[in-house]
């Protein structure tokens, strides 16, 4: 069994916990609930196993590096830290049901990695570029503020459902967290993100100043990214100054996703130097 | 004096403003996307092309073609400078008393009503607390103060009060990335250079502009190595450098994509590389007729006899990807041969195909045997004094934001007020953000202050 054949067993691991916590929140119980944090569990030793998998791997064909070089193993990353980062947040927050909103991205991730037909899921030989110890600090930094990121765009639906619907206590939403401790998590979240993003953005200056003379170019994935980091950088001063509060910061939370997005995924079809993270 | 100092009143309450802060940011963001949709620095005619005479004409007007270096970018971020600038100072000074503060005022009563806050009974006798309690909260706490009240007594504790210097730090940081790259922009130099192997070059050709810079040494290139993987993708650009300066060698290094070489504020990136055209060629003649086949040593340019006296052959260039009629031959060389007088013709000569030249049927055919390959290295070179400014505001910008986003600075106040034999102990804190961690630190000290009664002493 090859670390691909294993990550795409996990795409089914997360489709399931997504479904259980889904089902915890529908049927108001918590078995369900149980069941899907030790799934998503599952998921994560699983993930992790298979990263570390490909990992061996590439050292077996004699051109072992980190699994962070394209489009395929960072979806496999980033779906990871959704995992990892939900679990804390569901230790801390002792609620289940934000799994629900959350797990299903981890899913969407690996199974756009695993099941999208023209996803190379090879391991290719690293190009000389991409040949540096920043590699691994800038793609990891990036790849937990996104999932950081993530997860308070999730939260931020919550918010705004809750606060749509009238949630008395019969209602399918009145097990999820109160309004304020959401708004309080987004808060925590963004602010977790955003300093991850700024050592992932930081790390691939320094980096572009060893390879190419220049620690800043506006290639497109350069300016999307200070794009991203700009928009929470407003959130966060409409929250810390003009005291903003629930429903502006989670539409700008979720503005500033749509923009980790783009960042991601639609600058690839942009001409620049991080094309190589298409397919 | 008045007018002067009215107006500038009025530009201070212009740039104090979050709103602006907010503002400029959006801007910022809204016109770089503007970038990343059109191509920058392209040639006129590309965007001629794409968007028509009228269209272009305008974009023209407001620099979009180069936007990240135009007047009205660089006014936005100008403005954003000064607003963070000012903002800062605005707000400094209250922070500054605040953290300097010798004498932290502190009342019981602002505690009394406060969230986050723990409350236990404590037994042991009310002489011994005031003895024990303050010891121990001083090892979590820098600052602690003691005071009598009407029930009994309460300390006052407060650490990381420098914490509020934390935003200051990311915004000094913002500032210096921009002065950074500010001194980049005035005193570096970014440009390129092409060097074959074996030859050198003291100076370099700017980027984007139709200009030089003598680097006031010699770069000499002394070899150039391309590896490739089994799939065919490049594994290894390497150039093998030497710094000659005054004559001298001063300095060998092998350079590689990540491993520059750097020699007096000067930093040589390896960048591109292409082949170069071979000046010795071993060509192979063969006579059809008797099937004899001659080898000659030619140099490109210069004409040579044909064996059996049958004419002269120039070879005339090499080509990296020869073209006929459509079809890619890849690296050939092109030669001019004489058969008869006053009759030339030009001929083709892949490297990959040696019998192409038979198909011309003619009296002798061509082939080239062996030719030595050479390349040129292509390297980034540049110059940027700034970069240490824009490294110090990293470092600062990742500090500031720790600072910022995870510390506060945390104030509590322990008050024991006697009720009968026992105490009652309600500790309560404040912070000016992160209130999660302030509940921790008063669990913490909670903690702390019942169970130092287990223990004996």
């Amino acid at each position: 069994m090859d670390s691909s054949h294993v990550l795409s067993v996990v795409t089914f691991v997360y489709g399931l916990a997504a479904v259980l916590y889904v089902a915890s929140l529908i049927f108001k119980r918590e078995m369900p609930g149980i069941a899907a944090s030790i799934t998503t569990l599952l998921g994560i030793i699983g993930n992790t196993a298979g990263i570390g998998l490909r990992w061996w791997e590439s050292h077996q064909q004699g051109i072992g590096h980190a699994p962070l070089s394209n489009l395929y193993e960072s979806l496999v990353f980033f779906a990871l830290t959704i995992a990892v980062i939900y679990m804390v947040v569901e230790r801390k927050y002792k609620n289940r049901l934000i799994g629900a909103f959350v797990t299903p991205l981890a899913f969407l991730a690996m199974a756009y990695a695993s099941l999208s037909p023209n996803m190379n899921d090879r391991i290719m030989p690293l190009l000389p570029a991409l040949k540096s110890n920043w590699l691994i600090a800038h793609v990891m930094a990036c790849f937990i503020g996104y999932a950081a990121f993530a997860l308070a765009f999730g939260i931020s639906i919550i918010f705004l459902i809750k606060l749509r619907k009238d949630t008395n206590g019969d209602s399918i939403l009145a097990r999820l967290p109160a309004p304020a401790m959401l708004n309080e998590l987004n808060y925590q979240l963004i602010m977790f993100g955003f300093l991850f993003l700024t050592v992932g953005i930081i790390t691939g200056a320094v980096w572009a100043n060893s390879a190419w003379g220049r620690y800043w170019g506006w290639d497109p994935k350069e300016t999307w990214s200070l794009i991203t980091w700009v928009m929470y950088a407003v959130l966060l001063h409409a929250k810390m100054m003009k005291g903003w509060d629930g429903k502006r910061i989670a539409y700008l939370s979720m503005l500033g996703f749509i923009a980790v997005l783009i960042t991601y995924f639609g600058v690839n079809y942009l001409p620049g130097l991080h094309s190589y993270g298409s397919q | 004096m008045n007018f002067l100092e009215s107006n500038i009143k009025e530009v201070w309450k212009f740039f104090v403003s979050v709103k602006l802060t907010i503002f400029l940011l959006l801007s910022i963001a809204g016109t770089s996307i503007v970038g990343t949709l059109i191509p920058q620095n392209a040639s006129p005619e590309d965007y001629v092309r794409a968007f028509g005479e009228f269209k272009y004409r305008i974009f023209e007007v407001f620099d979009i073609y180069d936007m990240y270096h135009s007047w009205w970018f660089y006014l936005l971020i100008i403005m954003l400078t000064i607003n963070i600038i000012v903002c800062s100072i605005d707000r400094l000074s209250a922070t500054w008393k605040i953290i300097f503060n010798k004498n932290p005022s502190f009342k019981a009563s602002q505690f009394r009503e406060l969230a986050n806050r723990e409350k236990f009974i404590e037994k042991r006798s009310f002489d011994q607390l005031l003895k024990i309690y303050e010891p121990i909260v001083r090892k979590t706490f820098g600052y602690t103060r003691m005071e009598e009240t009407s029930t009994g007594f309460c300390i006052f504790a407060e650490k990381f009060r420098w914490t509020r210097f934390g935003v200051y730090i990311v915004h000094l940081s913002v500032v210096l990335l921009l002065l950074g790259s500010l001194i980049g922009s005035i005193f570096g130099f970014d440009g390129y250079v092409n060097i074959p192997e074996g030859e050198s070059v003291d100076q370099v050709r700017i980027n984007n502009a139709d200009k030089t810079y003598p680097l006031g040494f010699q770069i000499r290139c002394d070899d150039f190595d391309v590896s490739f993987y089994d799939t065919g993708a490049p594994k290894e650009y390497r150039s093998r450098l030497t710094i000659v300066e005054n004559g001298k060698s001063v300095l060998e290094k092998d350079i590689i994509v990540n491993d520059p070489l750097r020699y007096k504020g000067v930093n040589i990136f390896q960048s591109s590389y292409g082949p170069l055209p071979a000046k010795e060629v071993t060509v192979k003649f063969t006579v059809t007729e008797s099937n004899v086949a001659y080898e000659k040593k030619v140099m490109i340019g210069q004409p040579v006899d044909l064996p059996e006296g049958l004419g002269t052959f120039l070879l005339k260039e090499y080509q990296p990807s020869a073209n006929l009629g459509g079809t890619d031959l890849g690296e050939a060389f092109v030669g001019i041969l004489n058969t008869e007088p006053g009759k030339s013709q030009e001929i083709i000569l892949p490297i990959q195909f040696p019998n192409f030249d038979k198909m011309r049927k003619d009296r002798i055919f061509i082939s080239v045997e062996k030719h030595q390959e050479k390349y040129y290295t292509g390297l980034q070179v540049t110059g940027d004094p700034g970069v240490w400014v824009v490294y110090a505001g990293f470092i600062l910008m990742i500090a500031g934001c720790i600072i910022t986003f995870f510390m506060s600075h945390q104030r509590i106040c322990v008050e024991v007020a006697r009720k009968g034999q026992a105490s009652t102990v309600t500790v309560a804190g404040k912070a000016n953000k992160n209130t999660f961690g302030m509940q921790q630190t008063i669990t913490k000290i909670t903690r702390q202050l019942t169970e130092s009664g287990d223990q004996p002493g």
